[in-house]
């Protein structure tokens, strides 16, 4: 792993070179701006229940779909239609170093876009002078939610550059992949038809991988060991799966 | 103290991609300093020998040793002793050259301290100095073959692997990379392979010709030449009888043969003809022949031993390697 800090920073530089990181970031943060002026007026109209920065959250997997794939979609995709993938798999770096770059690249930058929004809080409460616009508690959950589902989330993404030269495709598999993990496994969780007969035990496997149900047990400050471990074995699966292909690509060069 | 082992050593090399044969029972052996060619027709399977050398492909069946280290079994050491310029020469376009080149030197493992020095060195070495801050996606097709090259010989890794380095250079850049290949000679082992033969000729100690998988020559241009034509041949501008002229020509060499070449029908014996000798003898006989046919009162106008070029042996050695296929091949049975 000693080549891992190089090939790092190279992809640091890289995505911070890429126009569609630029893509990806305006209309991440646009939109997220809009969802918060949205709440702003909200909370402005009539007193609320709950903490605007719960509100905030629900609408994470709007972004999430979108951003992950433009910030994945090119990183082995890319890098195996031009062949440089070719020239940087001859020299003493392994599969798992260039893999895990890319994931570590993709995902530093995927947290450093959330945690910029962080500054809409910041500029709320500035402006409103009221403490309660920083509510530190679901504040803290929803951004742990974003890091730790992010992990699956861009691992994820890395897993479909792996899978073809495309870029395009990569993103749209991406996207497909996503869309199905958050907004399906929301469906499956709210299908009354899974609690009947031999179904019951797949009800189990559905809860457990509900999307929204961790993002609101972390918002209430519920960190559930179960939720990290879902996320930490998803993104080890994903990541070796990425590796495993591009390996088995390689064969067949 | 036994021997260093040879820089590559390749065994019954067998690469198959899904039921397709493209190297069959390969066997070669490049000594340590050596610049070797390798020559094929397209598809004759020169890139797959190579990406198994470098450890980025496996090989299906056989060995292939590097400095003694074999490839399959210890891929990341071997990666340490290649450098390895690839076809079409991919390389990141959104860098600059000398980032580009501190990036390889950092994975290569070059030592911090010497990287720098090291960088300016290859620069100057490949007349990269005034391109070194250019983005490489904006740099002529022959600035980027040399920062492929640059990036290869970076480490001075004691192999350097080139799958057509001198593709799509003009004649100027084509002389300077050959200048460069030719100054690693004796202190790196070269492996090029190329579409342009007379530049091997030039540049190479030894060729290996490969075609449908398999090594169908190898040697020196000289070797090959004598192994495929099997003879000499010289071409004599003469005047004089022809009879006279036999007579004489036997008394240098039985088995020199006389073909005429070019010459105008009912050509007097005063009149000068174009004729070729040809002998199974290597040594040179022009002299004896000149001496010989003076001596017979023939007057003789110009004498030249004719060798062929590097492409006649190409073109002959794979055309043998077909023809060898087609004899092997079973008939197809007629239909009735």
């Amino acid at each position: 792993m000693k080549h891992l800090p190089t090939l790092l920073s190279h992809e640091l530089r890289m995505l911070l070179v890429s126009p569609a990181t630029y893509v990806a970031a305006t209309l991440f943060l646009g939109f997220m701006g809009l969802v918060f002026i949205k709440i702003v007026e909200l909370y402005g109209g009539a007193p609320q229940e709950t903490s605007p920065a719960v509100v905030y959250f629900q609408l994470f997997w709007l972004p999430v779909c979108v951003m992950v794939p433009l910030l994945t979609m090119k990183c082995l995709a890319e890098e195996r239609r031009a062949g440089t993938l070719e020239t940087l798999l001859t020299t003493p770096v392994t599969t798992t170093e260039v893999v895990l770059a890319k994931f570590g690249a993709a995902y530093a930058l995927y947290t450093a876009l959330w945690a910029s929004t962080l500054g809409f809080f910041l500029v709320l409460r500035r402006y409103s002078g009221d403490e309660r616009f920083l509510d530190a508690g679901p504040l803290l959950g929803g951004f742990l939610f974003i890091g730790v589902s992010g992990l699956l989330f861009v691992a994820l993404g890395v897993l479909a550059s792996s899978l073809t030269r495309s870029q395009s495709v990569a993103g749209i598999l991406s996207c497909v992949a996503l869309a199905t993990l958050i907004l399906g496994g929301n469906a499956l969780a709210d299908s009354p038809w899974l609690d009947q007969g031999l179904l019951r035990p797949l009800r189990a496997a559905v809860d457990h991988g509900h999307v929204f149900g961790h993002r609101d047990d972390f918002a209430r400050g519920v960190i559930d060991l179960r939720h990290l471990l879902f996320y930490a074995s998803g993104t080890a699966l994903a990541l070796i799966l990425s590796i495993l292909s591009v390996e088995a690509k390689q064969l067949h060069a | 103290m036994s021997a260093p082992p040879p820089a590559i050593e390749v065994s019954r090399l067998v690469k198959t991609y899904g039921g397709t044969t493209a190297v069959n029972d390969i066997s070669f052996t490049v000594a340590r300093g050596e610049i070797v060619g390798f020559l094929g027709p397209n598809g004759a399977g020169k890139s797959t020998t190579m990406r198994i050398l470098t450890g980025y492909l496996p090989a299906t069946a056989g060995s292939v040793h590097l400095c003694g280290l074999p490839v399959a079994t210890r891929p990341d050491e071997v990666k340490r002793r290649i450098g390895y310029l690839p076809e079409n020469n991919p390389l990141p376009e959104d860098m600059r050259v000398s980032e580009y080149l501190y990036f390889r030197g950092r994975l290569k493992e070059v030592a911090r301290r010497q990287l720098g020095p090291r960088i300016d060195e290859v620069l100057e070495i490949c007349d990269l100095k005034r391109v070194r801050h250019r983005i490489i996606g904006q740099l002529s097709k022959g600035y980027r073959q040399r920062v492929g090259i640059a990036e290869a010989i970076l480490a001075e890794p004691p192999v350097i692997i080139m799958d057509e380095p001198t593709i799509g250079l003009d004649p100027h850049q084509i002389l300077i990379v050959r200048d460069l290949i030719a100054g690693l000679r004796g202190r790196m082992t070269v492996i090029i392979s190329s579409h342009i033969l007379p530049e091997i000729e030039v540049t190479c100690d030894r060729v290996l010709i490969i075609n449908q998988g398999r090594v169908v020559a190898q040697g020196t241009p000289a070797e090959l030449r004598r192994e495929i034509f099997g003879q000499s041949s010289y071409v004599l501008e003469v005047a004089g009888d022809p009879a006279t002229l036999a007579a004489a020509l036997a008394t240098v060499e039985p088995d020199l043969r006389a073909t005429p070449p070019g010459e105008a029908p009912g050509a007097g014996p005063e009149e000068f003809r174009r004729l070729r000798l040809t002998t199974a003898r290597p040594d040179e006989l022009g002299e004896a022949i000149v001496a010989a046919l003076a001596a017979s009162g023939c007057r003789v106008r110009a004498i030249g031993r004719e060798h062929p070029s590097l492409e006649d042996v190409f073109l002959a050695a794979t055309r043998r390697s077909w023809d060898a296929v087609q004899a092997a091949a079973p008939r197809p049975t007629p239909a009735r």
